[in-house]
């Protein structure tokens, strides 16, 4: 039950503006990686040329399961939800004025993850006590925290292998930041996820990768083979560590 | 779900059934005429609301796929005067075409720019009917009604219990469809497409399934038109009045559920009817304007909406 993703040579944009420029990363399975970048320097793009919402304009996005080779590229959210891969998007984009139970319901809207309802509903309740409590409430009215953690509550839904996470920190307190970072890593363990996550705040993103690329403008400036290595390269200690 | 199910099935018969023996006791040719065109709009309001209501696009051109069933219909009689059942289906398929046509053309238009591009839609289907004379042109036709059909007593009173039967129809398919995953992945649509993309909620196949069931029962609700009013033109059949009262009503109503259009059209359209009678025809779209301004303002979700809300209050209060 090996899933990995390789990302290879990608460039993409919107339009006419490119954003990304033959970025390359490779996320083995069982790997937490971080993808470490200050805001416009292509890290949401990458995460929705996997997903299929952006379809790169050059190179190949495979996700390799169980030795089988499958490109990315060129397929729709839909195929690569089927595929076993879920993102939790920046600013979590949830269904304001539909429940709690609603939003969850619709991360298993693929018809191979609507067999698996029940049990997955169960799961999400159990890991996220608090969803259980308010599962008639209106999503858009919960706080940012729970709000954080029903969007990562509804890409579990799906019982994916791969699970891509696109700034999880964005408009949270640091506190609440901590607690959806330390549930990611406890679910992640839980479920045997492959993990790909998209973040700015450094001392917090490092607290789970195992290791991480850092991009800036669109191109991957390094490549740390663990935490330590990102901690020591200049790059972190310039934009996020204020040395 | 399946008991729930039983019970929708069970009402639905009652009222079938009903709407026919209503027709074997009651003489009174205008109430035959007023309850048609209040079921009509049961039809169209429900159909506007699965694309508007359910998914969230809003469609001013109501007009237009009525119209096209309705000339559809008209088409066929003068050609070889098809049982009503194939005018029914033949205008249903065509304008269910139709809608399907115009997803695939206004996918990427969303919110105002999408109603603007169905609003054109029905101007420009007017001038071409308009100006073709098979079907009578800018000066119209008339329609001859079959002269007799079997158990019933004239055309009217069987004109009812067609469009009777299509309200009940049309109500158990947006029922259904708000029940299933389709209706589940068109509330994503309508409260955040993107999120909704991201789950890998097949927006595009979503969309167009809701054009296309909208569009073709608006046709069906149409099909029957020309019989109806015996003389059709297209100042009529494409009247302003079908896209604001179809747009009205569930939004007076109450747009996320089956039971809002159905409510509202019948409050609205038999307020309308009232009004003819008693104080003008003109003064319908006055009625239905204002009631719109005061819904939108007091009440965004409807009178269903409205009533949810009355009820957690007490529920509220007494625990």
């Amino acid at each position: 039950m090996a899933h990995s993703i390789v990302v290879d040579n990608v460039s993409a944009g919107y339009g006419a503006v490119r954003v990304l420029h033959g970025v390359s990363i490779e996320v083995n399975d069982g790997e937490t990686v971080v993808l470490l970048g200050t805001n416009g320097n292509g890290k949401s793009t990458l995460i929705k040329c996997i997903m299929g919402i952006i379809q790169p304009d050059e190179g190949e996005i495979y996700l390799e399961a169980d030795g089988e080779r499958i490109n990315l590229a060129g397929r729709n959210p839909e195929e690569i939800v089927n595929l076993g891969v879920a993102l939790v998007p920046e600013g979590r984009r949830l269904f304001p004025r539909l429940t709690v139970e609603e939003n969850l319901l619709l991360g298993a809207y693929r018809e191979e993850a609507r067999r698996g309802i029940d049990r997955n509903l169960a799961f999400a309740f159990e890991a996220f006590p608090v969803l259980a409590e308010r599962k008639n409430q209106l999503a858009g009215s919960m706080s940012g925290g729970e709000q954080q953690m029903l969007a990562v509550a509804r890409a579990l839904m799906s019982a994916p292998k791969v699970l891509l996470v696109d700034e999880p920190s964005v408009g949270l307190a640091p506190i609440l930041v901590s607690r959806v970072i330390a549930k990611i890593r406890e679910l992640k363990e839980e479920y045997q996820l492959t993990v790909l996550m998209a973040e700015q705040n450094f001392n917090q993103a490092v607290k789970i990768a195992d290791r991480g690329y850092i991009i800036v403008h669109g191109e991957i400036a390094f490549a740390g083979e663990d935490t330590e290595a990102l901690a020591g390269h200049e790059l972190v200690k310039k934009y996020y560590l204020g040395a | 779900m399946n008991k729930e199910r039983k019970i929708f099935l069970i009402v639905a018969a009652v009222l079938i059934v009903g709407s026919f023996l209503i027709t074997t006791h009651m003489e009174n040719r205008f109430y035959y005429k007023a309850a048609y065109v209040v079921l009509q709009y049961v039809v169209l309001a429900t159909a506007w609301n699965i694309l508007g209501g359910y998914t969230g696009y809003v469609n001013f051109g109501t007009a237009a796929f009525f119209a096209m069933g309705a000339y559809t219909a008209v088409a066929l009689i003068k050609t070889w005067k098809p049982p009503l059942y194939v005018l029914l289906v033949t205008g249903g398929l065509v304008s269910g075409l139709l809608g399907l046509g115009i997803g695939y053309l206004t996918l990427r238009l969303r919110g105002v720019f999408f109603s603007i591009a169905t609003l054109a839609l029905a101007v420009v289907l007017q001038m071409i009917v308009s100006n073709w004379d098979y079907v009578g042109g800018g000066a119209g036709t008339a329609v001859l009604k079959p002269r007799s059909v079997p158990m019933f007593s004239n055309y009217d009173e069987f004109l009812f219990f067609v469009m009777a039967a299509l309200a009940v129809v049309s109500v158990a398919i947006a029922w259904l469809i708000e029940k299933s995953w389709i209706g589940r992945g068109m509330a994503a649509i309508r409260d955040n497409e993107e999120a909704a993309e991201c789950m890998g909620v097949p927006i595009l196949k979503l969309k167009l399934f809701a054009t296309t069931v909208s569009g073709a029962l608006m046709g069906i609700a149409g099909a029957p038109f020309s019989y109806f009013v015996v003389y059709i033109e297209p100042t009529s059949a494409f009247h302003l009045d079908y896209a604001v009262n179809s747009l009205a009503m569930p939004m007076i109503g109450g747009t996320t559920t089956w039971l809002g259009p159905l409510v509202g059209a019948v409050l609205v359209g038999t307020a309308q009817q009232i009004a003819t009678v008693t104080l003008s025809s003109e003064m319908n779209l006055l009625i239905v304007g204002s009631l719109l301004v005061g819904f939108v303002v007091f009440a965004p979700d409807g009178l269903v909406g409205l009533f949810g809300k009355v009820r957690a209050r007490f529920a509220g209060k007494e625990a």
